[in-house]
């Protein structure tokens, strides 16, 4: 049994049962990174002790006799946007290199709580800004289906290493549809929580009213899992939900019997069409199919107001960020650029952030600085929270007809490294699909649905987006597990299995 | 309203926002911004008059904390980051008068 | 530049002023407005921070429940409507004693509205009309090295202590008040005395200027009568009560002198200084800051429930208005009265000696007399003499009894001051009883009368007046422990003179 093949779930077990320790766990899961990451690119810092220790203790307390929760001893990737006591944080940003926070995020309590041991922080587009990774501020990361193309964005290092096999679990965070879209262009799970549901306590903010940080694992399950750990009510968030998690692996479990009858399917109509690859395409209305041969019910929706989604997002985001983003200064940490004792503090503020800030970062910092301005903020951000509300109308008008909502979750599948980095509308465009739900705060999934060779030499993978209606997340899970237990019985092995082997690896 | 941006209108917003961005960036963010912005700017197309915005996807309202005092950060932590520190405090570059 | 200085009484001759005031309130809770840091003033640099009020990165605000009934409270007590529904903004700039370069405070939707104060000036009554209060955080404070007087002009560097950032704020912004005339600057003193007042009486805030938990903006504008209202500045820096009715006078002198020069007033924001009592340029306003406002989105809207503000509302105390008209009545005190002891800041002391026994008009007599010169004598405030309304009862009522006279009372006034002592300990330490026995007056009479012939040859030549000096004699020889009154009855009597 090769241990990084696991599933989280499995390696719990195993670990809970003596079969293995903790320790080998995470020895052979850094081995992995050792051997593969320098073509993966998905680490910016791994800390190799601190995943030992972790592991040991969870050794220890087990030997002790204590009963851990099923993830304890599971290894971890977390993005680089969330704040980790002692261990470097830098959002993919050059302004924050070598910066150490001096507090845990509270899902990073919660995961050390529960035994999962950290391996180290994964690369993203700098302060989540972007679909590709690309904007990485260090190096870009690579897709394992095809190591010249991208393993999606902003979470690109979690798919990687989950995709990668470097750790059977990751944490993302999912602004426009970074944790969904990554994970659908590497064949991997990827959850974005109802907004509210996972604390935002230290995650470094991009666009406070959007971010959610959520779960990228290989199967329905092990992201569940992940999800009830970091999920729940957080007094340091106020913009938390009051509300205990719902039994999310129970979703999932009953979810794997791929029974669906009585489930009311709605396909939106805006998510798709012209612009959208073939490949994913057919894989999506393949999977229709298979959804109603599971039992549901497919009806056609349509959400108008879909088609503002990229306007409006595009307009928020930014807004907020520019703000969010003020604070990286110069002043109390991280990067001082041009302080020669004679330059006053606005000069070394400018040289810094122009130093410090990709050109990504700047075009948004600038943007939304200009959708706020007075003069302009009625007809910008103010509209486009006016058009937030027709968008969470229209989800609302579908959620009648239907149970849950799907579509693509992108309209391409990993594109080439460079081959849109020219043109950022080129690039935005991957969002088309995941905006809607970030907008509305409504929780949405992306599990493996097919795989595309119309637009590439290799087979990609494509994902499926569920998406329910807020605090519905276990209808999400259960719906994904059964397109998962269904493909997989098809298929006679899991999704992954199909994934060409790395450079480096054994 | 003009849906387009200037090459100094782009320039004004960099020092708005304290970027001291190059000529080139200029000259590259202004096309591109403007674009972006004609792009966006058919958000106004939609008749939203009579819609309330949305800050919040979840309607929550009154989350307060009690008036407890809780431990601070030790000195040490709150200064080590710094890029300079002087006193307990931190040192910064001296403030010009002229800033507007 | 004028080259002479226009007079105060010239300026309101021809000019009509418009007034406004914005004053920022620290509130007195015990921890920060949006993370759990103590707000205890005086700590050593950078140990009351956190990453909330630092602003680190990933960190979130969570809003302090007493700071918002403290802001409820002061808004309905300034007679305001308390929003329903609100929310916090983002007041986005850069300036570094603000970590995370914006400050979480309220914009177009603030938790008070439309309220007002009513003062009285020189016997006139003026309704101040609030606009509005809200509730923000305070910065961190800076303090500027290298340069002459500690000013940013010339300074190398600066360094920031982040203690003070986070502490809740309210800021309460009045109305444009015209109708002043020359009285501006004395409104504008009684109104933030006034606020000070309530907001002290509420509990919400120690309101020491000194120390920065009061502080005060006073906008300015002149027009001519009958025009629209001028350019208004702003002058910041006005750490006092004093100073605030000093910039208002100087400010209207300043504006006055520009105008008639054919001049026109920038609109812009100037800094008061104590010294020199004038006000210079601070940055200019002409092009205002956009503080690209937008609501907060790390905090929810505050929706204050009707049985909430209703709670408040009933768990107001008396206000100073009203305990006022309360104590006029009590202290039998005429407006004129009332006023003179709140000028005199004897208000309080005066009601605690009445509540201690003594009679009204006495209490009134003693601190408004000879405790308020021996306050001001001693630089010091009558509040902080050492001697205690119950002591000063005691006084009163030994006077009542005939123990002692006005004289000896101010003796033992004197003594209670300068040892600390109980009235009763100095009376016997200092032999300071009115004089009962008969033969030693009669014998100090005799030989004062004895000692002064050409006095007694012109009081019997029918001048009582002249009686004085055998009077003091006899007062000296008892060392004041006689009654003056008796005294020069007995002298007369003893004369066989008549009144």
């Amino acid at each position: 049994m090769d241990l990084i093949e696991l599933s989280a779930a499995s390696l719990g077990e195993a670990v809970a049962t003596g079969e293995t320790s903790a320790v080998e766990v995470a020895q052979a899961h850094l081995d992995r990174i050792h051997a593969v990451d320098g073509a993966l690119g998905a680490f910016l810092h791994v800390d190799a002790d601190g995943a030992l220790a972790a592991a040991k203790e969870v050794d220890d307390r087990i030997a002790a006799g204590e009963k851990l929760g099923p993830l304890a001893g599971v290894p971890l990737a977390l993005k680089d946007v969330i704040v980790t006591e002692g261990i470097p944080t830098t959002c993919g940003s050059r302004i924050l290199e070598g910066w150490i926070p001096p507090y845990d995020a509270t899902i990073v309590r919660r995961m050390r709580e529960a035994g999962i041991v950290i391996l180290g922080k994964t690369n993203m587009d700098e302060f989540a800004m972007g679909s590709s990774t690309e904007n990485s501020g260090y190096h870009p990361a690579h897709n394992p289906w095809d190591v010249t193309r991208i393993p999606g964005g902003s979470s690109g290092g979690s798919s990687a290493a989950v995709s990668g096999y470097e750790a059977p679990l990751a944490i993302g965070t999912d602004t426009g549809g970074s944790i969904r879209q990554p994970a659908a262009v590497t064949g991997v799970v990827g959850h974005k929580p109802t907004y509210g549901g996972v604390s935002r306590y230290g995650l470094i903010a991009f666009s406070s009213s959007l971010d959610q940080a959520g779960p990228l694992a290989r199967t329905v399950l092990d992201a569940a899992l992940l999800h009830e750990v970091i999920g729940g009510h957080d007094p340091c968030d106020s913009t938390s939900i009051d509300a205990a998690v719902p039994a999310l692996a129970a979703a999932a479990r009953a979810g794997a019997a791929a029974d669906l009858a009585g489930l009311r399917v709605g396909v939106v109509r805006e998510l798709s069409g012209e612009g959208y690859q073939q490949g994913v395409l057919d894989s999506f209305q393949s999977t229709v199919d298979l959804l109603r041969e599971l039992g549901a019910e497919v009806v056609e929706v349509s959400c108008p107001h879909f088609d503002y989604a990229l306007p409006a997002y595009y307009l928020i985001a930014p807004s907020e960020c520019s703000s969010n983003l003020a604070r990286f200064d110069a002043m109390r940490y991280g990067l001082r650029a041009g302080d020669d004792g004679v330059r006053g503090l606005e000069e070394v503020m400018s040289l810094t952030r122009e130093a410090g800030f990709g050109p990504e970062v700047k075009r948004r910092v600038i943007l939304g600085t200009y959708a706020l301005s007075s003069g302009y903020y009625d007809a910008y951000y103010g509209q486009a929270q006016k058009v937030r509300t027709l968008i969470s109308r229209d989800f609302a008008a579908a959620y009648e007809q239907a149970d849950v909502l799907v579509s693509p979750t992108t309209p391409f599948v990993a594109f080439k490294l460079g081959e849109r980095t020219a043109d950022p509308m080129a690039m935005y465009i991957n969002d088309l699909c995941t905006l809607p739900a970030s907008l509305s705060g409504v929780p949405a999934i992306s599990v493996p649905c097919g795989l595309s060779t119309t637009d590439s030499d290799v087979p990609l993978p494509v994902g499926l987006q569920v998406m329910a209606p807020a605090l519905a997340d276990d209808r999400c899970y259960r719906v994904a597990a059964a397109v998962e237990a269904a493909l997989d019985a098809r298929r006679g092995r899991p999704f992954m299995s199909d994934a060409p082997a790395l450079e480096g690896a054994k | 309203m003009a849906s387009g941006i200037t090459r100094d209108e782009v320039a004004h917003l960099a020092r708005l926002a304290r970027l001291a961005v190059s000529e080139e960036e200029l000259e590259l963010f202004a096309g591109q911004l403007d674009l972006i912005l004609q792009s966006v700017s058919r958000i106004q197309q939609v008749a939203a008059a009579d819609i309330p915005p949305t800050s919040h996807a979840v309607p929550l309202t009154n989350v307060l904390r009690n008036d407890e005092v809780r431990p601070s950060l030790p000195p040490h932590a709150v200064l080590a980051a710094a890029p300079a520190a002087e006193d307990d405090r931190f040192r910064v570059p001296r403030i010009l008068d002229e800033e507007a | 530049m004028t080259s002479t200085m226009l007079s105060y009484e010239d300026v309101v001759a021809r000019y009509e002023p418009v007034l406004g005031l914005e004053t920022h309130i620290e509130l007195g809770t015990v921890s920060k407005m949006f993370c759990g840091c103590a707000t205890e003033f005086g700590a050593p640099a950078n140990t009351h921070v956190c990453p909330v009020c630092l602003g680190l990165p990933g960190s979130l605000p969570v809003a302090n429940k007493a700071a918002i009934e403290y802001t409820i409270r002061l808004g309905l007590a300034l007679h305001c409507s308390i929003a329903t529904w609100c929310r916090f903004a983002r007041k986005n700039y850069y300036y570094p004693d603000m970590p995370k370069n914006f400050q979480i405070s309220q914009y177009d939707e603030p938790l008070c509205v439309d309220g007002y104060l009513d003062v009285e000036v020189d016997g006139q009554a003026y309704r101040i009309g609030i606009e509005r209060v809200h509730l923000e955080e305070d910065t961190g404070k800076s303090t500027h090295v290298g340069g002459a007087t500690g000013r940013i002009h010339g300074a190398t560097h600066s360094l920031v202590d982040y203690n003070r950032a986070g502490i809740p704020l309210m800021e309460v912004v009045t109305k444009p008040v015209p109708g002043t005339g020359a009285l501006a600057p004395a409104v504008a003193r009684a109104y933030v005395t006034e606020l000070r007042e309530i907001a002290r009486t509420l509990g919400v805030s120690d309101v020491r200027m000194e120390q920065g938990s009061l502080r005060c903006d006073v906008n300015v504008s002149l027009n001519l009568p009958g025009a629209p209202w001028g350019t208004r500045t702003e002058t910041k820096n006005v750490n006092s009560l004093r100073s605030v009715e000093r910039a208002v006078r100087s400010e209207m002198i300043r504006q006055a002198g520009v105008l008639d020069g054919g001049g026109r007033i920038v609109q812009e924001t100037r800094h008061f200084h104590e010294d020199t009592g004038q006000t210079t340029s601070g940055r200019s306003k002409e092009e205002a800051t956009d503080y690209r406002y937008f609501p907060e989105p790390d905090l929810v809207p505050l929706a204050p429930a009707p049985e909430w503000v209703e709670e408040i509302r009933a768990g107001l105390p008396e206000l100073p208005a009203a305990r006022r008209a309360r104590l006029a009545v009590e202290l039998n005190a005429t407006p004129h009265d009332m006023q003179a002891m709140a000028n005199a800041g004897v208000t309080d002391l005066v009601a605690a000696t009445m509540s201690a026994g003594a009679p009204a008009n006495d209490a009134r007599k003693w601190w408004l007399g000879y405790l308020a010169q021996t306050a001001n004598a001693a630089e010091t405030d009558p509040a902080d003499l050492n001697i205690t309304p119950g002591q000063l009862a005691e006084i009163i009522a030994l006077v009542q009894a005939g123990t002692l006279s006005d004289g000896l009372a101010r003796q033992v006034i004197d003594g209670v001051l300068e040892t600390g002592q109980p009235p009763a300990a100095v009376i016997d330490a200092r032999g300071l009883r009115k004089l009962d026995d008969t033969d030693a007056l009669t014998t100090a009479v005799d030989e004062a009368i004895a000692a002064q012939p050409a006095v007694v040859e012109k009081i019997r030549g029918g001048k009582i007046q002249a009686v004085g000096p055998i009077v003091g004699a006899v007062m000296k020889a008892t060392r004041g422990q006689a009654d003056a009154a008796a005294v020069r009855a007995l002298v007369l009597g003893r004369l066989g003179v008549e009144e």
